[in-house]
């Protein structure tokens, strides 16, 4: 194991291995140039909310990718669970296809519409179960895919920069829905963005990600609901700003 | 005048322009050729052209309904619609089979197009003296050109609407638990479907001019005898009977693949926004 990461892993409770969601053990993944990944190692908790910072290029991406099992990776540096779920920065959703279906799409339970219809009024969608996706609006949309992964009873729901894309309202409002549904659901989460209020709003321990290796992993021991202008919030974010090259004046 | 032109609102400048819109969709797009067939007639009567060489509607109309009369009408077209049937069945099936073979693996793709796009620079129509002399003069010939000439376009729109299946939406079937079969089933073939209607348009058209071309050849029942008949005995109306229905043929395919996609593509910005504006 890399240097770095143990005295970085070292202040973190050991947890027995049922209690974890994901672990990563030495995972190196390079495109043929330099790598991309190095060397990672952590895990994630069953039911913890972990966000994953990092500039553009900087891996995480991929990093989400290869736990999603879209990218290939060595058996032996990863352990995910079977059941778990993505959501992209686009919805995803099969245009032919009405927004039902594409919630239940792959569920393999008798009761899918059920399930489907459930998760809609969950995402407050269910108004919209026979619209065809391309007239969604992007809120709308980004709500049905959540309600697609959702309704898969995930046991790590993996967002890659799931409200990059949307207006700062709707996105405000979507931050809030991914709140309540990770307290109702408890899914392990890895949510990969740039927005550190974002990461601090939602997440248990906040991960930065830089040239591949993980240079910063700090719990985020703020009070829920949080708010921005906290002593506390503030000195974090600039603190998690200054690891991501941006220095507030 | 001008205090009107102030107050009038948008909204009641749709509603003048809506007695026009509110008129079947048919008619709207028959209103042009009515409007040619009536200047055709009024040609004839003014003398611009012998009844021989262009035969008024009127005159047109009454050999149709002649041979529509002796039975002879309904029979040819029967024929040919019989061999455009046939035709078109077996290139559309081997088109496909052929682009699906191709579009969903690289080894099919290595054993199938570089030749299919080799027979395809060759223009079908070439083949006619080669088919008669293997097939004879019979139907086999007439349906295994329309075969030929169909497939192409099937093959060439059909693997190309595969191939360009988005593939973040194939990863996000993956992330749903969807199998490689279920994947194709629910987002590659849809994906393709727009570019196997638009095959299936082009599919049709080559199997009306292929069997043109096929029925004046050695043909002893069809359209294109009937026109060839005509020829021979200088019946000029007949020759353009001949040629509306095979005007009124093509169209009619054409609108049934238009209906096809209004229903299969419903999904699509197109048809949503023809929707929403009803």
């Amino acid at each position: 194991m890399n240097m770095i990461n143990t005295s970085l892993m070292a202040d973190r409770p050991v947890r027995a291995e049922s209690d974890v969601a994901v672990a990563v053990r030495g995972l190196t993944r390079d495109f043929g140039g330099p790598a991309v990944l190095r060397d990672l190692s952590f895990s994630i908790a069953r039911g913890e909310f972990v966000a994953l910072l990092g500039r553009s290029g900087s891996g995480k991406s991929t990093l989400l990718r290869t736990l999603a099992g879209l990218d290939p990776a060595p058996p032996e540096t990863l352990t995910v669970p079977r059941a778990r779920a993505v959501v992209f920065q686009e919805p995803r959703l099969l245009p032919w296809k009405r927004v039902l279906a594409n919630v239940s799409l792959g569920l393999r339970t008798p009761n899918a519409a059920q399930k489907a219809r459930a998760a809609l009024v969950e995402v407050e969608l269910s108004h919209r179960e026979n619209a065809w996706p391309l007239t969604l609006s992007g809120g709308e949309a980004q709500r049905a895919a959540l309600a697609r992964a959702l309704v898969r009873e995930p046991e790590l729901l993996l967002l890659d920069e799931p409200f990059a894309a949307l207006d700062a309202l709707t996105r405000m409002r979507m931050q809030g829905l991914v709140g309540e549904l990770w307290a109702a659901h408890q899914p392990a989460v890895l949510l990969v963005t740039h927005d550190v209020d974002e990461a601090l709003l939602l997440a248990d321990r906040v991960m930065v990600l830089r040239d591949g290796a993980i240079a910063v992993d700090r719990q985020v021991e703020l009070p829920r609901p949080r708010r921005h202008a906290d002593a506390g919030f503030n000195r974090m974010r600039v603190e998690l700003l200054g690891a991501l090259g941006v220095t507030a004046d | 005048m001008s205090g009107a032109a102030i107050t009038l609102p948008t909204a009641s400048r749709a509603a003048s322009r809506l007695p026009w819109r509110r008129v079947n969709g048919f008619l709207r797009r028959a209103y042009v050729p009515i409007v040619i067939v009536l200047l055709w007639q009024a040609g004839s009567a003014l003398g611009l052209y012998s009844v021989q060489t262009v035969p008024p509607p009127t005159v047109v109309a009454q050999a149709a309904w002649q041979l529509a009369c002796s039975g002879q009408l309904a029979i040819n077209i029967w024929v040919s619609l019989e061999r455009v049937a046939f035709g078109l069945s077996i290139g559309v099936a081997i088109g496909t089979l052929f682009a699906l073979i191709a579009g969903l693996s690289r080894l099919g793709e290595d054993a199938i197009d570089s030749t299919v796009q080799m027979v395809r620079t060759l223009p079908h129509l070439a083949l006619i003296p080669l088919m008669i002399m293997w097939f004879g003069i019979g139907e086999t010939p007439k349906i295994t050109l329309i075969a030929l000439g169909s497939m192409f376009p099937i093959y060439l729109n059909l693997f190309a609407g595969i191939r360009g299946a988005d593939r973040k939406l194939r990863e996000a079937a993956g992330t749903l638990g969807l199998s490689q079969f279920e994947t194709i089933l629910h987002v590659v073939l849809p994906a393709a479907l727009p570019g196997f209607l638009v095959g299936l348009r082009q599919a049709f058209g080559i199997s009306w001019i292929t069997l043109v071309v096929a029925e004046q050849i050695n043909a002893s029942a069809g359209i294109g005898y009937l026109v060839m008949n005509a020829r021979d005995f200088l019946r000029t109306d007949i020759i353009f009977v001949g040629l509306t229905i095979y005007a009124l043929l093509g169209l009619l395919t054409d609108s049934s693949v238009r209906f096809l996609e209004h229903h299969f593509l419903a999904w699509r910005p197109a048809y949503l926004k023809q929707e929403s504006g009803k």
